[in-house]
């Protein structure tokens, strides 16, 4: 285990979830994908956090948390983005009958 | 030893279930191994000793977001048509492969300029008790005794930084959840029913 | 070969392991002896919460029987001891089914999927002074989290049995845990806040006084949260057996549904536990040092009388009534216990931020009444609120059949 092969884990799953995004045409399915790259992102800002941190121990140890901050604030972020997204999938799902990404062209209903 | 088989499964564990994911037709296996993947995370957290962290994965994500996504999937009923692909598989191919190769080039290429190895303990330890108290006998553990740099590691706490330097970005991530809340309510209830 | 745990271990603290591995370390390598200390813990958690849910069976359905004035099962064994070991058999040699066009390995993952997170709940509690088998720091979320990963075993269960009744189960009892989850946690932040730290442990060395005393509001939420997350039967529409047969595990037979029961009872048994960890102060009691054990064993079982008395007293709940409690009762309850928790713990702590005995006792004066006041005030309000709702004729079913009035 070292920094290098935690950050190779981490692009490799970035890019499977980058892979999804862009290749699947159900909205879910490229959500799920979204969520992929979050947790990703999560793991590289913990892994530099653990192993670099700069002027942590000159100025305070506490700032040696603050991989583990941000990690939290993604972590809001993504929830509040998935409780609105998967509402308007729902939205959209009651309007045009599916959640097909091909499909929803239309911008008026 | 222990951390490097934990590590390694780890890595098997998340990257497959994260293929899966991505590739696996019916909608509700996929929400399912999204759940596999997210625990696979919360293990790295737990292997980084951040604890804390891995404690919010499994809450937030495996709790709450993964149950989010099933219920998606059983109420927009879509499963028959499962999850195909669009008709962009060249791009969806390329742009991660070329985004993949330019970052494992920097990864393996650059210089980090990692911690020293005697602090990597003290490190380790402020990671664990990101929350909450450390005992004597830790401190034992990790060869701390001298009493100004304990009480350094005792006062290093995660809830000082989320409500003193970024306090900010907190209420910011604050008023969010709550505009999130409101507008997923207005979304649910659909214009028929007032 | 002598092997002794080092002083600076990490697993010093926990008596049983130290025990377990000193009397290995005897005669084998040190390797060895972690193993095996590790891996009769871990025997001894799963043993535990698998026997506990047998016994647990046969308690509750001789309690239901005593408190249904009749008998209750009284064949096998003295006292009907052994009937949890003929269910078991009568369960293991039945037909292992699997219904034509279910999902089959989800839905032979569910069994598993719900049993893990129970066992891995009883690792973080302290049965007596440092004999739990991981003492956390965040203990207390880390229970929380754990609990939370059962939803998912429902949902399986509901989805892959291609069965409209076990879907209904799935669907209404995932309704159940999401809301009753909020009350829970927020009533849990004020005992966190009293005792200063997530850790179990500590949580129950901070009790000088049982926190049944200090957070009535909280033990009050936390228990009609944790029956209705544990499908209890004042909350038990996720199974209602005259609605939906037997939600989502109508499709289990044999060997699963043995497992599946298991864990449900088994929950019942953790979650006691938890409580008493939380409430009642643990292991705490005289000559703590020996018979802490012993004072743990008495105040679960009190807990688990007081879930079987709560289920042979009530009648079931309409899901409507179940989630207007949760929303519109038990979370303003707890909103305003984290209100006052925290203004008391403001103004009474010292300077390094603790909390003394006399503190504690004050709290009590001002939390008990406060509680009762509480309870019976907004209890009124919302009771005045349910009766208030327009009465719903519903159409007789069956022609001749009397309209059934519901309130």
């Amino acid at each position: 285990m070292s920094l290098e092969s935690l950050l190779a884990i981490a692009a490799i799953l970035f890019c499977i979830g980058l892979y999804g995004a862009l290749s699947r045409s159900n909205v879910i399915a490229v959500f799920m994908s979204i969520e992929i790259m979050f947790n990703a992102v999560n793991l590289t800002f913990v892994a530099f956090g653990r192993y670099i941190t700069p002027l942590a121990f000159d100025v305070n140890l506490g700032s040696l948390l603050t991989g583990q901050v941000f990690v939290i604030f993604v972590i809001t972020v993504a929830a509040a983005e998935i409780a609105l997204g998967l509402g308007i999938v729902l939205a959209l799902y009651r309007s045009t009958n599916s959640i097909d990404l091909s499909q929803i062209v239309r911008l008026k209903h | 030893m222990i951390h490097d088989i934990a590590f390694w499964s780890l890595s098997v564990i998340t990257i497959v279930s994260a293929i899966g994911v991505v590739v696996t037709k019916d909608l509700f296996r996929s929400a399912l191994l999204l759940a596999v993947f997210f625990v696979g995370i919360a293990g790295f957290f737990f292997l980084l000793s951040a604890e804390f962290l891995a404690v919010v994965q499994v809450l937030i994500y495996v709790g709450a977001i993964s149950i989010l996504f099933i219920f998606a999937v059983m109420l927009t009923s879509d499963i028959q048509r499962g999850n195909p692909a669009n008709r962009m598989q060249v791009v969806a191919m390329v742009v991660p492969a070329l985004l993949l190769v330019a970052v494992l080039l920097g990864v393996f290429t650059s210089q980090w300029v990692e911690l020293d190895a005697e602090v990597q303990d003290t490190v380790d330890l402020v990671h664990t008790r990101a929350v909450g108290g450390i005992s004597e006998s830790e401190f034992a553990a990790a060869v701390i005794d001298d009493e100004f740099s304990q009480k350094a590691i005792q006062e290093a706490d995660i809830a000082d930084l989320l409500v003193g330097e970024y306090v900010l970005a907190f209420e910011g991530v604050s008023v969010l959840l709550l505009g999130a809340l409101i507008g997923s309510l207005a979304l649910a209830r659909g214009k028929g029913s007032r | 070969m002598n092997c002794q745990l080092a002083s600076e271990s990490i697993f010093y603290q926990n008596a049983l392991y130290r025990f377990i591995h000193d009397s290995a370390g005897a005669f084998m390598p040190c390797s060895v002896s972690h193993v095996i200390a590790g891996l009769a813990i871990m025997l001894m958690l799963v043993n535990s919460v698998l026997l506990g849910a047998a016994l647990v069976t046969w308690l509750e359905r001789r309690l239901l029987g005593r408190l249904h004035n009749r008998i209750g099962p009284n064949r096998w064994g003295p006292f009907g001891l052994l009937q949890p070991l003929a269910d078991l058999g009568k369960l293991i040699t039945k037909e292992d089914l699997v219904p034509s066009g279910a999902d089959k390995i989800i839905f032979t993952a569910v069994p598993l999927v719900m049993m893990v997170p129970l066992v891995l709940m009883t690792a973080v509690i302290p049965f007596a002074e440092n004999t739990m088998l991981a003492d956390l720091n965040i203990g207390v979320l880390f229970i929380l989290a754990v609990s939370s990963a059962t939803t998912i075993g429902i949902f399986m269960a509901g989805w892959s049995s291609n069965n409209r009744y076990a879907l209904f189960g799935a669907a209404r009892s995932v309704a159940v845990l999401i809301s009753y989850e909020v009350p829970v946690v927020i009533s849990l932040l004020g005992v966190v806040m009293i005792s200063g730290s997530m850790s179990l442990n500590d949580i129950v060395q901070a009790q000088s006084i049982p926190f049944l005393l200090v957070q009535p509001i909280a033990l009050f939420v936390f228990v009609t949260g944790m029956s209705a997350e544990l499908n209890r039967t004042p909350f038990d529409i996720a199974e209602a057996e005259s609605e939906i047969i037997a939600g989502y595990h109508t499709e289990y037979s044999g060997i699963k549904f043995a497992l599946i029961f298991a864990t449900e009872t088994g929950a019942l048994l953790v979650v006691s536990a938890v409580i008493t960890t939380l409430f009642l102060g643990g292991w705490n009691g005289p000559l703590e040092n020996f018979l802490g054990w012993f004072w743990f064993l008495i105040k679960t079982l009190a807990i688990i009388f007081v879930f079987i008395w709560v289920r042979a007293t009530y009648p079931r709940l309409r899901l409507d009534q179940i989630m207007a409690l949760s929303w519109k009762f038990l979370l303003p309850l707890s909103l305003i216990n984290l209100a006052i928790t925290a203004l008391e713990v403001f103004l009474l702590r010292d300077a390094s931020g603790n909390l003394s005995l006399p503190d504690l006792w004050v709290m009590a004066a001002i939390n008990v009444p406060m509680a009762i006041l509480l309870i019976l005030v907004m209890g009124g309000l919302f009771q005045k609120k349910v009766n208030s709702l327009p009465i719903r004729t519903e159409k007789p079913m069956v022609p001749g059949v009397p309209t059934i009035e519901v309130k």
